[in-house]
């Protein structure tokens, strides 16, 4: 086989020889993707998608904009780089890729993107379950005219209100488990036969003896509502909210399924990154196993991956907290050693894969687990070696911070259980949901903060939020914060901006 | 399978509304800003873009997120000597010990960004406008207007109105094929009404041949035809117009210290920079005097250095004779602003204020008197003095004692409404 080029220098036919190259090599490995889209752009583009939250079509809001002017600001004095693409979860899968980069360094991204994150797109029970590839763009140029409409209709300044109370809350606006499936026909009928059947079985003549004791609709409706408490702030304030008009509704409904939209990439971090750079590893080594790509590409190639993959120990300059290439990338490669060559220590802590199809195994992992579980299932202490992870415990009574654990045999277990945590979404954030709306009464909405292990909230901010909420709710918003008794330790208020201007 | 698009030459500022949206949301914070740099510039700088600082709580996204305190543990690489057990000092951030408010010890850095020239100048003189501008002369050569004005026969391709041609060509369709298939009913009628009298065979052929033809012609009536043609008609309208000159009057005596003169002329940069950015036909009129007044161009009225004696009414005696030989006062919008350190002597002050109450006045929209003037004189100088005599809504005195003065007074003088 023949070099595909030399030099750094791309162009549109280099591009498809390399995609081409590459489609062949993940074809070999029984990678499944979406078709790629690949669209070349330039800095000052990339800081335009940066803003949108790397979406190829936003509405107009001032918090892009103040996105955008900081990162333009940074990238301006030299103090931030651009990544080298952007990559979006829809089908066909778009990857930026800039104008700047080197040939290598295209082929990298094709690689990486357009073959790495679209497999794990298209694969993982995540994104499966919560977003649809094939209808985000066309959601997104709705969501973009449906806000230019209001705004041109209600005026900027009425839909900035609702956007930014949206966007504070938009983390509580994701459903995180999958409601129930409204039942088929076919399984009503079989239910309400088998609920008659069991009532004949069990029927007794003495029942109908019983004076009945009729429930008022008074005390019907004194239950409490919702009847289980709700974790979809969003979702709720959308359905139920008392002084919403529907065009306010539906900006929501908007910002709530954007929410939805991005959920699944916050709970993948470390596996999507890590699929993708192994994955990136893999396909161009292949290329140079058959001699399409020469020394200097791989030379060029190494380094740059070797800096993505950089993990700076805890107190060297620049630690901001793991890497999640880096993790992700060993953790992968790790599955595929644990196959290939298993110690006797893997075959004790993973019998099931170790000695395994490689490409099986991390396919499983890679379609069905997130973050957290991927990390509790599959960390091996030899990563944890390797790593040389430690885990602090810093609790408010002690006056200093004590290692909890380190990776040795006592540790192994914990640091890991520890880390996986580590991703869980309740340890980034604070489990407030609503437990009631005072339908009969005032109106007002009760949220419940459960505090976790004596955490508490950002003061002023929590207030902050708590206004917007008010004002997406239009009366009273109640929060209770609960200890691990349950019990009550204190509550705050806040009336909508309407009841306060009557007071 | 793969396709590739090249997006480079798409449009490139596709976040530019996302950034006005802050601008627009940040106006105040920003104005503050723009308005003490008026004061920290050059006057070569007065109409560069600039860095302005927004202190970053303002600019904040609030979410329920966990403070620092409460128990939890967190994982971290690079372990060196720790064994389980051992202690650790608390990192010190901040400065803020444990229960501090956030915000309070900590620094909090400003949200800093750049604005452009346009921006800058556009936040500047946001809301300002000259007062009592009127629409007066009609039927300047340069003012016309195209208007368009119906349809006609002939025109330009460019000017085929399509809609309107296709409507005419359908009316003519109707009207001449109706003509046709109503003979054609007709003709065919009595055709059937042949055949039952079972007349003569030279009968029934010669209505069959009218059939023909009928149906010929019915077939030949064209979809379009030249006479269906119809072009959009433009027609050029005179517009009445407002014409406006400025006349700016300063005062370069010597008594006119470097601080003074640079407060004057840090006065008349805005109000030349706000004029020809918002109206783009306003003539301007540099007139500087000492003891003796000249009209001269703008380089030489910022850059010139010039010093004498002082007689302002020469001044005012210029600016009246330039009106009444070239902008004639019932086809022109007359401005005044002059600046001055209000030093008059004699019988000057007296005959600047009547000369001004009787000519100049009568004819002008606006009469603007700044005196620069760096120490807060509580006794009013001669020439403040002088003016006091006249109260007329559209004459206004200021005085300017700073270089941060100058703004305000000026989106005083000018803001929208103010003057009216």
């Amino acid at each position: 086989m023949s070099l595909i080029s030399t030099g750094s220098n791309w162009t549109f036919e280099l591009l498809e020889r390399y995609d081409a190259a590459i489609a062949t090599c993940a074809g070999e490995f029984g990678l499944d993707t979406y078709a790629n889209q690949i669209e070349v752009i330039t800095s000052e583009q990339m800081l335009d998608a940066y803003a949108s939250t790397g979406l190829p079509i936003g509405y107009a809001h001032w918090s892009y904009g103040k996105a955008f002017i900081a990162n333009e600001r940074a990238y301006r004095t030299g103090r931030q780089g651009l990544a080298y693409e952007i990559v979006i979860n829809s089908d066909p899968c778009i990857a930026y890729l800039m104008e700047e980069n080197s040939m290598m360094m295209q082929a990298l991204v094709i690689a990486h993107a357009s073959y790495g994150h679209n497999s794990f797109f298209k694969g993982n029970y995540l994104f499966r379950q919560w977003t649809q590839a094939s209808a985000i763009v066309d959601y997104l140029v709705f969501a973009r005219n449906y806000v230019a409409g209001c705004e041109e209709r209600y005026g900027v300044t009425a839909v900035e209100e609702i956007m930014d109370s949206c966007h504070a809350l938009m983390e509580y606006g994701v459903n995180r488990y999958r409601r129930a499936a409204p039942l088929s026909l076919v399984e009503e009928k079989a239910r309400s036969a088998e609920r008659q059947e069991i009532a004949r079985l069990q029927y007794n003549d003495l029942w109908r003896t019983l004076p009945a004791t009729p429930v008022s609709r008074i005390e019907a409706s004194k239950k409490n509502f919702p009847a289980e408490p709700e974790e979809n702030i969003l979702y709720f304030v959308e359905k139920h909210a008392p002084r919403l008009t529907p065009w306010q509704r539906e900006l929501v409904r908007i910002v709530r399924k954007l929410a939805q939209y991005f959920y699944p990439q916050g709970q993948t971090k470390v596996m999507n990154e890590g699929w993708a750079t192994f994955w990136h590893y893999t396909l161009l080594n292949r290329l140079y196993e058959k001699g399409l790509v020469n020394d200097g590409f791989m030379l060029e190639f190494l380094q740059s991956h070797a800096n993505v993959i950089r993990q700076p120990d805890f107190d060297e300059q620049g630690y901001g907290g793991i890497n999640p290439y880096a993790l992700g990338y060993a953790m992968m490669q790790d599955l595929r050693r644990i196959c290939e060559r298993p110690t006797p220590e893997d075959r004790h802590w993973f019998p099931d894969i170790a000695g395994g199809d490689w490409f099986k195994v991390m396919d499983f992992a890679m379609r069905n687990f997130k973050d957290e579980s991927f990390i509790a299932q599959y960390l091996s202490p030899r990563l944890m070696r390797e790593f040389r992870l430690f885990s602090v415990a810093d609790h408010e009574a002690r006056e200093m911070l004590k290692v909890d654990s380190i990776h040795n045999d006592d540790g192994y277990a914990r640091v890991r259980k520890l880390l996986a945590a580590q991703y869980a979404l309740d340890y980034r954030l604070p489990d407030i949901q609503i437990v009631k709306f005072d339908r009969e009464g005032d109106r007002s909405l009760l949220l419940r903060h459960q505090a976790l292990r004596g955490r508490q909230l950002v003061e002023d901010e929590a207030t902050e939020v708590m206004k917007h909420l008010a004002r997406l709710w239009g009366f009273t918003v109640r929060m209770e914060r609960t200890g691990a008794g349950g019990c009550v330790e204190s509550t705050r208020v806040c009336e909508a901006p309407w009841q306060r201007q009557v007071a | 399978m793969l396709q590739i698009i090249d997006r480079r030459l798409n449009g490139r500022n596709k976040s530019a509304v996302n950034r006005e949206r802050f601008l627009r949301r940040y106006k105040e914070r920003i104005r503050e800003a723009v308005k003490g740099m008026v004061g920290e510039r050059s006057i070569a700088d007065m109409d560069k873009g600039g860095d302005v600082n927004i202190p970053a709580r303002d600019v904040s996204e609030p979410s329920f997120r966990h403070d620092r305190g409460g128990d939890s543990e967190s994982v971290h690489p690079g372990n060196k000597e720790f064994i389980p057990g051992t202690s650790i000092p608390r990192p010190q951030r901040g400065g803020g010990g444990k229960g501090g408010a956030p915000g309070s010890g900590a620094a909090t850095d400003d949200f800093v960004f750049s604005l452009s020239r346009e921006e800058f100048l556009n936040i500047f003189f946001d809301d300002l406008e000259l007062p009592r501008l009127a629409r007066t002369a009609i039927g300047d050569t340069e003012q016309k207007k195209f208007s368009r004005a119906g349809f006609v026969k002939d025109g330009s391709r460019a000017n085929l109105s399509i809609t309107r041609t296709m409507r005419t060509a359908l009316a003519r369709r109707i009207a001449l094929s109706g003509v046709v298939a109503e003979q054609l009913r007709d003709a065919r009628e009595r055709l059937d009404q042949a055949r039952a009298e079972c007349r003569s065979d030279e009968d029934i052929a010669a209505i069959e041949t009218e059939i023909v033809i009928l149906e010929s012609r019915r077939l030949h009536v064209p979809m379009l035809d030249e006479l269906d043609l119809r072009y959009r008609n433009v027609v050029t309208v005179s517009q009445p117009v407002a014409r406006a000159a400025m006349f700016c009057l300063m005062d370069v005596s010597a008594s006119m210290d470097e601080t003074r003169k640079d407060l004057a002329k840090r006065f008349y940069t805005l109000l030349y920079l706000f004029l020809t950015r918002k109206y783009e036909k306003v003539d301007l009129i540099f007139i500087r005097h000492t003891d003796d007044a000249e009209e001269v161009d703008e380089q030489t009225f910022f850059h010139d250095t010039r010093s004498g004696g002082t007689v302002v009414l020469s001044a005012l005696e210029l600016a009246h004779k330039i009106v009444t030989d070239r902008y004639p006062a019932g086809q022109w919008n007359l401005y005044f602003a002059q600046a001055s350190d209000g030093d008059a002597f004699g019988a000057d002050a007296g005959r600047c204020a009547s000369f001004l109450q009787q000519h100049l006045l009568p004819m002008a929209r606006y009469f603007a008197y700044i005196e620069t003037n760096e120490f807060e004189s509580r006794h009013a100088s001669s020439l403040w003095a002088g003016y006091e005599a006249v109260t007329l809504p559209y004459f206004t005195m200021r005085r300017v004692a700073r270089p941060g003065d100058i703004y305000p007074v000026f989106r005083e003088l000018f803001s929208k409404g103010s003057n009216a």
